[in-house]
């Protein structure tokens, strides 16, 4: 298959002047680089993508995952390396897309447009369903420094999505947008994925990069520490969080606490009938004393998150030394699948992650009714 | 299901799309492609910018004949009134070397800052950053042709024709005057990025350059019959006016639009002024169509240089 995106070898490195001033004067009268550092933001980046493939990048602030987008849309240029791109590209950067603000969302749609390498016409034909898809049919007229940062997202997507891009490239924008628009611009990307067009995607939130990607790519430090499938890259992220999280000075090493060693279950297997119960048992080594609260998440194969439990809800505390938590669902009325499961233990606040486990265990449901859904609901119904 | 498989076909196969290569080096070639392939953008930019710049005000672009309008009443009231150079028509010969000069002036001062300007879309969004600059040589373009329809009504007015054989060769040196100034705002826009003070230089800079071209003077009259006798190192003095790439455009507008190479003065002795060489029409053309060659050498090492520079944009905004 011919890659659509091919990042063969690429570094990035910015340079950062310490006392170097930005102006003639100075420069004429102080000759010489003064003091500088060097970041590097990518380090001998390779991967490529394919045609109808989506693909996630994810990992912390910092570790280069903009400054990649960038060099793909061409608005950065890599220091070394190249990047072949087959087809049209529209990109969605950080904070929009480059508006002008003193003009209106009309003019810029053009503007814009035509920056995307479109014909006057082209945008003609395709203004309506620009605007209509931003639903900004009574502020189109209206000047961009008028509009809400959401309004300002909506304008910016409607243009980018609807110019017919081969491949979309989209950075954490979707996070602006209410609730509905960001189900709408969702709905859209599946859409795009149908149409096997090529989607880059950067987000923080990994249920959005579970639901939306085949495959995602873990930068660290300019790195790539992971290409894989969705849930293997998270697990390789978390785990890669966990391993490196700070230590609070008091309660030094309170971040990896435990270990978790194992997951199992009484019969030794992981496949049930829908709306049995499941017993887990997990088997833990604790570095120390303290108290949390279990967590567990439920995947669907599609990447969609079928429960993840309150992290406040179910309390545990530890004392140094191996323990088993048995884990006791009394009831399991999920229809028909495979589901992958992660668990793992939080802090006392609910936010801290103690132990991770992704994909520990996939959990088999066979379901031999005829309703649908995610979930075989157990209802009952009586006539008076 | 229909829907779904009909958009499908549309799409291109991967192997016939157009191939984009990002990487630290760009060719002029690659360079010249990806401007062609966005040249809608340029006619974008260029009614946008007019645009947000007269909005504001009820007048609009009637703002822009503000400006001109005053430096022109200035000359005119300094050197024919005040000064009494008197030099016969001298509106006509002021706005003929005017029109070229807020040409420069236009493009090569708005040029200058308009990465830097234009941050928002620079840092955002990908496409050749060159149409940028070439922008502004559009939006001058627009101002030049207002005032030219201007001084055309002027000239209607006080019945004073131009050498009408001889208008063909405006456009050629308007396409050399855009190369020049194409050039110089494509390097200065870029070297503005790096040194942000640039543009004060600038401004300063184009000030003598204006009292170094003959707009408010003759070159023929106070120049050439001044300078010549000078010799330095087997070169007239004279001569070295015209390394300045404006002088000659501006005494080719001067020729056409004044027209006349001696006039009666005004003065009370009604002396004869010499305002124009009283060189051939074929010697006109050749001056420009060198012009046009320098022009395009120039553009390219401009383009050349922007490519160098560019790749850092982005990140140095
Ligand atoms: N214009 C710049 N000049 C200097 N350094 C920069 C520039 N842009 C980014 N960097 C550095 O490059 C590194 C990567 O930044 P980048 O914005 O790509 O991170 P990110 O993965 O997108 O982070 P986040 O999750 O916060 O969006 C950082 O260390 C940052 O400081
Ligand atoms: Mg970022």
């Amino acid at each position: 298959m011919t890659a659509v995106i091919e990042v063969s070898e690429v570094n990035k490195r910015f340079r950062i002047h310490h006392e170097r001033s930005k102006s003639l004067k100075e420069r004429i009268i102080h000759p010489g680089q003064g003091s500088y550092s060097d970041v590097q933001a990518l380090r001998d980046v390779n991967f490529s993508v394919g045609t109808q493939e989506t693909v996630g990048i994810i990992g912390r602030n910092g570790s280069g995952k903009s400054t990649l987008l960038k060099c793909i849309c061409g608005v950065l240029k890599p220091t070394s390396g190249q990047i072949l791109i087959r087809g049209t590209l529209a990109g969605l950067l950080e904070l929009g897309a480059g508006f002008q603000h003193e003009l209106s969302g009309r003019d810029n749609v053009y503007l814009s447009g035509s920056m995307l390498g479109l014909s006057t016409k082209t945008i003609d034909r395709l203004f309506d369903s620009i605007v209509e898809f931003s639903e900004l049919e009574k502020f189109i007229d209206t000047e961009v420094k008028f509009y809400s940062s959401g309004m300002y997202l909506r304008l910016a997507f409607s243009v980018a999505v609807n110019v017919d891009p081969d491949i979309l490239v989209i950075d954490e924008i979707l996070a602006v947008g209410d609730e509905r628009f960001a189900t709408k611009c969702i709905d859209r990307i599946g859409q795009f994925q149908k149409e096997g067009r090529t989607i880059l995607l950067v987000s923080h939130s990994a249920d959005m990069i579970r639901g939306l990607c085949h495959r995602a790519v873990v930068l660290d430090q300019g790195q790539v520490i992971a290409d894989g499938p969705t849930g293997d890259s998270i697990r390789v992220f978390r785990e890669r969080m966990l391993a490196d999280a700070p230590k609070p000075i008091e309660e030094a090493a309170s971040a990896g606490s435990a270990t978790i060693e194992a997951v199992t279950t009484p019969s030794g297997r992981f496949n049930i009938l829908s709306g049995q119960r499941l017993q887990l048992n997990v088997d833990l080594v604790a570095h120390h004393g303290f108290d949390g609260h279990f967590m567990m998440e439920m995947f669907s194969t599609e990447g969609k998150l079928v429960t993840r439990t309150d992290p406040m809800m179910n309390s545990v505390s530890f004392s140094p030394g191996p323990h088993r938590i048995t884990v006791d669902l009394p009831e399991v009325p999920l229809t028909d699948g495979d589901y992958d499961i992660n668990l793992g233990l939080v802090g006392p606040d609910g936010y801290e992650v103690l132990a991770w486990r992704e994909q520990v265990a996939k959990l088999q449901v066979t379901y031999n009714g005829r309703g649908a859904g995610w979930m075989a609901m157990p209802i009952e119904v009586s006539v008076n | 299901m229909i829907k779904e498989e009909a958009s499908l076909s549309l799409r291109t196969p991967v192997d016939e799309r157009p191939v984009r290569i990002v990487s630290a080096q760009q060719s002029v070639v690659s360079q010249f492609k990806s401007i062609w392939e966005t040249r809608e953008l340029l006619r974008h930019l260029v009614f946008s910018e007019i645009k947000i710049k007269y909005k504001a005000s009820k007048l609009g672009v009637v703002w822009s004949m503000f400006n001109p309008a005053l430096t022109l009443a200035i000359y005119y009231l300094v050197f024919h009134i005040i000064v009494n150079n008197g030099v016969p028509q001298f509106v006509i010969f002021l706005s003929a070397g005017l029109l070229v000069w807020n040409f420069v002036i236009n493009s090569v001062s708005t040029s200058t800052g308009i990465v830097v300007d234009r941050a928002g879309i620079v840092k955002k969004v990908a496409f050749p950053r060159e149409i940028l600059a070439f922008s502004t040589i559009g939006t001058s373009l627009v101002y030049f042709g207002i005032q030219l329809g201007v001084t055309a009504l002027y000239m209607v007015i006080v019945h004073q024709a131009p050498i009408w054989s001889m208008l063909w060769i405006l456009p050629i040196s308007l396409l050399a005057l855009c190369l020049i100034c194409g050039a110089i705002g494509l390097f200065l826009s870029a070297v503005n990025v790096y040194m942000r003070d640039t543009r004060h230089f600038v401004d300063v800079f184009l000030m003598l350059w204006f009292w170094l071209t003959p707009i408010v003077y003759s070159y023929q009259h106070t120049v050439a019959t001044k300078l010549h006798s000078h010799v330095l190192l087997g070169i007239h003095l004279n001569d070295i006016f015209f390394i300045n790439p404006v002088t000659p455009i501006v005494m080719t507008f001067q020729k056409v639009l004044y027209a006349h190479a001696y006039v009666r003065a005004t003065t009370p002795d009604h002396s004869i002024l010499n305002m124009l060489p009283n060189w051939s029409e074929g010697s006109y053309v050749t001056m420009n169509l060198i012009l046009v060659g320098v022009g395009a050498a120039a553009l390219l090492v401009a383009l050349k240089i922007f490519g160098r520079l560019e790749g850092n944009f982005a990140e140095e905004l």
